[in-house]
């Protein structure tokens, strides 16, 4: 099922990323969006992290990008139209980009047997859930950064209040 | 059964659109979208790691880098919001008060 699971959404997340790369409309592009972090969300669950599969819905595909889409319609963002910057970005973008994956799909690629193979749920064994071993790390060990998290969230907020508020 | 790499190179793939995307894009919202893209792409690669190492660290990471991507769209779609109503404009080119 792994296999299968992987061809499928990995195939769809790539087509996602690949459509909002060629969409001119900025609404198009965020659906998109959407669509590569649902089949990422699926792949986290087959690599064994349910908790962060659910998140990733609600937290990614549900509040961060109704946040986008909301924006997108509020300022109502037309098509974007080409200028001597975009033709200057294609041509140093693009093979940029492909670089990049070059260099560190040749770095995974030649270091494939040191890294395992995925086996598709469960990883950690002796009956612990996802779950649980997730929250028990997170309120022990990592308490200190869980809540200064916290704090960042209200930073934002605060922030993003006086950012966009109208100026007298 | 797939091998960690292949997660891998689906992560590079993803981020590599996401780098072109945020260079070739002129509208500020969708390379806001492209940076997205990219932080879920390496997203990808902690929860791979984590599953190769049997440790939940890289899930808590992956946590991490949710609540820090949900705070920075929260405060960069309202620059965006209050860039638009000083400059009327969404397009990169001519957002360039820093650059004169």
């Amino acid at each position: 099922m792994q296999p299968a699971l992987f061809i499928i959404f990995g195939g769809l997340a790539v087509a996602g990323a690949l459509n909002l790369l060629f969409q001119r409309h900025p609404i198009n592009s965020a659906l998109s969006l959407v669509v590569v972090m649902m089949s990422l969300a699926v792949l986290y669950w087959s690599l064994g992290a349910e908790f962060l599969a659910a998140a990733q819905v609600i937290v990614y595909s549900g509040a961060i990008m109704v946040l986008f889409v909301f924006v997108i319609m509020l300022l109502n963002a037309g098509e974007e139209e080409h200028t001597h910057g975009s033709r200057a970005a294609y041509t140093v973008g693009i093979p940029g980009a492909a670089a990049i994956f070059c260099l560190l799909s040749f770095v995974f690629l030649s270091e494939r047997d040191a890294l395992k193979t995925a086996n598709v749920g469960g990883d950690l064994g002796n009956g612990v859930d996802n779950i649980s071993a997730v929250s028990s790390m997170l309120f022990t060990r990592q308490l200190l950064p869980f809540e200064v998290t916290s704090i960042l969230i209200l930073v934002a907020i605060l922030g993003a209040v006086v950012l966009a508020r109208k100026e007298q | 059964m797939v091998p960690t790499a292949y997660y891998l190179v689906l992560a590079a793939v993803l981020f590599s659109i996401g780098i072109a995307a945020f260079l070739i894009k002129r509208n500020v919202i969708t390379i806001f979208i492209s940076i997205e893209l990219m932080l879920n792409a390496v997203n990808l690669t902690f929860v791979a790691f984590a599953h190769m190492w049997h440790q939940v660290s890289g899930q808590i990471f992956v946590f991490f880098v949710m609540v820090v991507a949900a705070a920075e769209a929260a405060v960069g779609l309202a620059i965006i919001i209050s860039i638009f109503r000083t400059r009327k404009t969404l397009n990169v080119d001519e957002i360039d008060l820093m650059k004169s």
